[in-house]
């Protein structure tokens, strides 16, 4: 079973949560994982939690990668942790990027987001991160 | 029929340094793609056709690429306007207050993202955003509060301010008025460029063509009601921070300008009756010489653009006002007091590009909105430019540099080509709307990102003298209460104000917008009837509906 899943490409869905519209980040990282063979959907901006629930479902992936820069990402993700809680979607990786202050990282950890990539992260650390718990 | 634009690959818009093995630069190849040579000479000023009057002419004259005033800073200093804004207009307007006591000259109004999409600090989609990265506003009674004790007279306001730009410039006239201020007293510059959000900043909500119209009503108002305003700030700014290069920063803008241009003079307007109020947000950071280059040019390029396609005569409504400032893309969350360093030199550039006004981020503002000190020190920065070392004494000091001179040249074609390419896909707004600028620029962005992680361009502190140990900043702190406070001031102006007015100004709102009339004056009623500025959304949602993005691969 392991195998069959790591043959076939690892499926990312990008996502824009809330209101914020700086998306450089976004298609940057959405470009970086394609070029590392996997398929990445983007949603485009201005998304709310259920829809980018409703995305990562219909779009069967494996990763839920957030790009947050509005400063919002503490309550964006506690609201996506619970929905997905909520149908039963707990084994959707999720990762988040942006403008994410060193000290809001434990408590992302603390949501279960265990992949937070600041700024200025190289693109091989999400690429590898995503690699290793896709299994 | 369009040419279908294919794949867009290779190594675009990144700046390149071949080096030899002992560190000597072999061979220079600037981001909007023009080779810079060991040394210039008379010889090169020859060969790209360098001439005086044609090119630059004296300062204050066309096509202005030496300036738009004949003296320069020796009349005035740039005007410094920090982007500012967090938290309660409350919050804000001490902050306003603050900055202008330490010779801050303008202001820039940040709002918060719930005011930027159009939605009230109580609607669920806001939960979270309210106050967080600009000063929230719902209704005039914010305006109130935020411009209070503001000398409206003197001080000129840009708000920073897009989608909802014709709401919140009818709410700031409808303050002034409340303060006394007359239609012709107050200077008002809402930033009101919807391409460049599509492009890149992403607070858009109506789609395309009635996105359109809706600037075309602040200006067509402006004109007749604001002489002072400024209706729209086209921002090269966003597009270059989004990945584009310096040359298609004012390809685009120039090519966006002109069609909210075209709006109006469809409507049967002469350009010359409101091009002057035109204005411009263009970025600093990068290589000092290119952006230098690239400002001079710009000045000329719009004259230019101006006279040749809108038959303008009045050298005054020619001229290129423009903010240069900001540099975010160029700070790094890696040893951010280089920040500090950085927006000096870029705002250098900005200065010896010869910037009406200017704002700097700030160093902070890879982490969060920045701190008081952190803003000041931006101040300072510019403040310091002009008053320390020289830069007021003589007007645009490059000028005749063999290297500035050849290079201004060859950005002006560079601009040209990238124009070009527009047009030939038949024009900006169909290649928004078909995401071509979009995905060449975020490709673009790709491809810079990849450089420098490539260490193929320097960035210092992120791949060439690195640390390691991230340095400890004193971050802004956002304030829940503040979005409390926000909310429950809120939910008190809707039980005060007057039901039936507001009811009352909404219809008449729903009935101009159905009639196809200018929406202006209607908004300012609604905006002095206190309706919200999610109530005036909603009005323009259900008539125009939203944009859709278009496929980013």
């Amino acid at each position: 079973m392991i195998s069959d899943k790591k043959k076939s490409r690892i499926r990312v869905l990008i996502a824009k949560p809330g209101l914020d519209g700086h998306d450089r980040g976004a298609k940057v990282v959405a470009h970086a994982l394609r070029d590392a063979g996997m398929e990445v959907v983007y949603t485009g901006l201005h998304q709310s939690v259920e829809s980018i629930v409703q995305a990562a479902l219909q779009e069967a992936v494996d990763v839920i990668g957030l790009s947050i820069m509005s400063g919002a990402h503490l309550p964006i993700c506690k609201k996506l942790k619970n929905l997905l809680a909520e149908k039963g979607l707990d084994d959707k990786l999720v990762v988040v990027g942006g403008v994410i202050p060193q000290r809001d990282i434990p408590a992302l950890k603390a949501l279960g987001i265990s992949g937070v990539f600041p700024g200025g992260t190289p693109f091989s650390v999400p690429i590898e991160f995503i690699n290793t718990n896709i299994k | 029929m369009y040419r279908v634009p294919g794949f867009l690959g290779g190594q675009m818009g990144v700046a390149k340094y071949t080096k030899d093995k002992k560190d000597g630069i072999q061979d220079v190849i600037l981001q909007s793609g023009i080779s810079v040579k060991t040394a210039y000479t008379p010889k090169d000023l020859e060969e790209v056709g360098f001439d005086y009057q044609k090119d630059l002419g004296d300062p204050g004259t066309y096509p202005f690429t030496r300036g738009i005033h004949p003296k320069g800073y020796r009349s005035r200093a740039w005007t410094t306007r920090q982007y500012t804004g967090f938290g309660t207009p409350l919050e804000t307007n001490e902050r306003f207050k603050l900055m202008i006591s330490h010779g801050q000259t303008g202001l820039n109004v940040a709002f918060d993202l719930p005011s930027q999409m159009g939605l009230d600090s109580d609607d669920p989609r806001a939960e979270g955003e309210v106050g967080r990265v600009g000063m929230a506003v719902d209704s005039l009674r914010d305006f109130e509060i935020a411009f209070n004790g503001i000398a409206l007279d003197k001080i000129g306001v840009g708000l920073t301010i897009n989608a909802v730009a014709s709401i919140m410039l009818a709410m700031f006239q409808a303050m002034a008025a409340k303060y006394g201020y007359t239609k012709d007293q107050i200077s008002a510059t809402p930033q009101n460029d919807i391409l460049k959000e599509m492009i890149g900043r992403g607070a858009w909500i109506f789609p395309i063509e009635p996105a359109i119209s809706l600037i075309g009503d602040t200006i067509e108002y402006s004109m007749k009601e604001l002489p002072k305003c400024n209706p729209v700030s086209v921002c090269g700014y966003h597009i270059r921070e989004s990945g584009a290069t310096p040359a298609q920063e004012i390809a685009y803008a120039i090519l966006i300008a002109n069609a909210y241009i075209d709006e109006v003079v469809a409507r049967g307007y002469g350009a010359e009756d409101f091009v002057g109020r035109f204005s411009f947000n263009i970025n600093i950071f990068g290589n000092l010489w290119e952006q230098v280059a690239k400002f001079r040019v710009a000045r000329k390029l719009w004259a230019i653009n101006l006279k040749e396609k809108y038959g303008i005569i009045n050298d005054k409504n020619m001229y290129f006002r423009g903010l240069f400032g900001g540099g975010g893309y160029g700070l790094t969350k890696a040893q951010p007091e280089n920040n500090i360093i950085r927006g000096a030199y870029y705002a250098l550039a900005a200065a010896l590009g010869g910037a009406q006004t200017t704002a700097l981020c700030s160093f902070d503002e890879a982490y969060t909105i920045p701190t008081p000190r952190a803003a000041l020190l931006s101040l300072r920065t510019l403040e310091i430019l002009m008053e320390e070392v020289g830069l007021r004494d003589t007007v645009d000091p490059l000028a005749g540099s063999y290297f500035i001179e050849t290079l201004t040249k060859q950005m002006e074609e560079k601009i040209h080509q990238e124009m070009k390419e527009v047009e030939d896909l038949g024009g900006i707004v169909r290649a928004v709307a078909q995401g071509y600028i979009q995905k060449k620029v975020s490709r673009q962005a790709y491809e810079f990102e990849k450089a420098v992680q490539d260490g193929e361009l320097i960035k210092v502190g992120v791949n060439k003298y690195v640390e390691g140990e991230e340095e400890d900043v004193a971050l802004h702190e956002y304030r829940d209460a503040s979005a409390d406070e926000k909310i429950q001031a809120l939910k008190e102006l809707r039980r005060e104000r007057s039901d039936k007015e507001v009811a009352r100004t909404l219809k008449a709102l729903e009935g101009a917008v159905a009639d196809k009339k200018n929406v202006m004056p209607f908004l300012v009623e609604c905006c002095q009837a206190y309706c919200t500025v999610g109530e005036m959304t909603d009005v323009f949602k259900q008539a125009y509906g939203e944009f859709e993005e278009p496929s980013i691969f």
